[in-house]
């Protein structure tokens, strides 16, 4: 129990460093991730689910948590900003830092506004397609043009060409893999600088979530990207570094094409090749 | 066949027989009471009971268009009483309260939902008519509107709780506030819901004669304002029928129908917005 991992022991240890450059790659490393967890425990009730996590979240690049059903991800993932406190009865201890602030202590209204979530299912408001993307920007009371912000949003999440001629359609008139690029517009909409999304692609087919994963590549450019998924696949094909998580704690963290192919832990390497989750 | 075989397709039978009985009766309840108002009513039925005052007494003829008015009248303080308190009372339920609050007010509501309409009438009397010292379109409307409440919360409750918890989270998630997210997305994804409860429980309401007794009381002329004594539909059946004119009596079935035929009509506005709402989801 509580042994826990982070990405910068295991990178120093895979990259080559001399040792002239290591005092900066050490500060470098730090400003570079834009969210850090540190030694995380969460608390549903009396139930612990997650123990002594720490993950340092790297700026502008997708960071993919695996792990079997049940393992945590979407719990550390929610704790990111701050959506366990919409379910009742949950506590947690430990440190988050949004860009070297805690993210506890913060405004989570501001907070939210600056680490987006889509979610599991494509939860497009009964509104127009168009009052969707908006709806962000009104309730945070967005100066200048919606109607540009919103084609904007639309372009990003790679779904203007589709819905440009029905904007003032009902969003349910979309097809369930449209509908959740509706949503990432939606989260895109207030500008975030991170965005987490709990298995985006579970409830797509593959041609929709290839369109998703593609989507992922061109938002990282601006954006910080936390991605729970449940497909290992999927974590390789678009992460940069991967999590694996079981039973609550973080077993490993390392860049993706290394977990992937030289796991350094026994259970890491039972989960990717299959032999359990 | 076996002994136990023809049992069991007799009893079968003996219950299917039984359910279908049942629902018969249900559905020519209704269709014996119609048949009745339309048979009894008709003949009263002419353009101008539409439109003219009661005539006077051991006169025949005249209509209920003040009647009409003064149910109009009541029905629209009623929903001024029973919409706000009803729908914010439903949201704090649905959306607010932890266990124990929530279940204390839905049990409440439902001990509301019980109480007799003629002492609903008799709290009405008591705290607006005696205070105010005159019966009233005020106090009629306001017993109708507290027998409103229970319905709309409790059915306002439910529709609120079909809104599914994704929704709740979208909103959130992009930084919106609790109250904000039930107002720009809960209510109006439950909109339809909520706009049939009320019209349900406006339907209902409409019938009402007891609670109107002694508060909007009952007024043979137009009433003026809104703080003197008003016709309404179930109070008129009820003077008329009770009366020992002939005339009356066919104008008391009349009426029933008038009645009868506003509460369809809302009915099928109900339906009419569920299956838009249904369509919209597709």
């Amino acid at each position: 129990m509580g042994i826990s991992f982070s990405a910068k022991p295991v990178m120093e240890k895979e990259t080559p460093v001399t040792t002239v450059t290591v005092a900066p790659k050490e500060t470098a490393a730090s400003s570079s991730s834009r969210m850090s967890v540190k030694d995380l425990n969460f608390y549903y009730g009396k139930i612990q689910s997650l123990f002594h996590v720490s993950v340092e979240i790297a700026t502008n690049k997708v960071t993919a948590l695996i792990g079997p059903s049940g393992c945590g991800k979407s719990t550390l993932l929610r704790t990111l900003n701050r959506m366990h406190e919409t379910i009742s009865h949950t506590r947690l201890n430990g440190k988050i830092l949004l860009d070297g602030n805690d993210i506890l202590t913060q405004d989570v209204t501001r907070l939210r506004r600056r680490v987006g979530m889509v979610f599991q299912r494509p939860n497009p408001f009964p509104k127009s397609i168009f009052d969707n993307v908006a709806y962000g920007l009104r309730v945070n009371g967005h100066a200048g043009s919606l109607k540009e912000h919103v084609e904007r949003s639309l372009h990003r999440a790679a779904l203007w060409e589709e819905v440009k001629d029905r904007l003032h359609k009902s969003a349910y008139s979309l097809s369930g893999g449209q509908q959740q690029r509706l949503c990432i517009a939606r989260a895109l909409a207030v500008d975030p600088e991170v965005i987490l999304l709990d298995e985006p692609c579970s409830a797509l087919d593959p041609v929709s979530t290839a369109k998703i994963e593609e989507l992922l590549f061109q938002l990282k450019e601006n954006c910080t990207i936390v991605i729970v998924t449940h497909n290992m696949q999927q974590a390789a094909r678009v992460s940069d570094s991967t999590a694996f998580m079981l039973l609550g704690e973080l077993i490993e963290f390392k860049p993706t094409p290394q977990l992937f192919t030289t796991p350094g832990d026994p259970r890491t390497e039972a989960y990717i090749t299959g032999r359990f989750g | 066949m076996t002994l136990r075989t023809v049992w069991r397709k007799s009893l079968n039978l003996v219950m299917l027989s039984l359910t279908g009985v049942c629902a018969l009766i249900t559905v020519s309840a209704l269709v014996v009471i119609l048949g009745y108002l339309a048979k009894n009513g008709a003949t009263a039925l002419h353009w101008t009971f539409f439109t003219n005052l009661p005539a006077p007494v051991g006169e025949t003829g005249g209509g209920i268009a003040n009647a009409i008015a003064g149910s109009a009248k009541l029905l629209l303080l009623a929903a001024l009483v029973g919409v706000p308190i009803g729908l914010l009372g439903a949201i704090y339920v649905a959306e607010y309260a932890s266990p124990v609050p929530a279940f204390v007010v839905r049990y409440a509501t439902d001990l509301l939902n019980g109480v007799p309409s003629i002492v609903m009438g008799i709290f009405a009397w008591t705290v607006v008519v005696v205070p105010m010292h005159s019966f009233s379109a005020y106090a009629g409307g306001f017993a109708l509107g507290v027998m409103m409440i229970p319905i709309i919360l409790r059915s306002s409750e439910e529709f609120l709780r079909t809104v599914p918890r994704s929704l709740r989270e979208g909103a959130m998630a992009l930084g919106t506030s609790k109250w904000r997210t039930i107002a720009t997305v809960v209510v109006p994804a439950a909109a339809s819901g909520i706009v049939t409860a009320i019209l349900l429980s406006l339907s209902r309401v409409a019938g009402e004669t007891a609670p109107l007794l002694f508060t909007a009381f009952g007024n043979r002329f137009w009433s003026h304002g809104w703080n003197e004594p008003v016709a309404s539909l179930p109070v008129v059946i009820y003077t008329y029928a009770v009366s020992p004119y002939d005339d009356w009596h066919r104008q008391a079935w009349a009426a029933g129908l008038v009645l009868l035929g506003l509460v369809l009509v809302t009915n099928l506005v109900c339906r009419a917005l569920l299956a838009r709402r249904a369509t919209q989801r597709r």
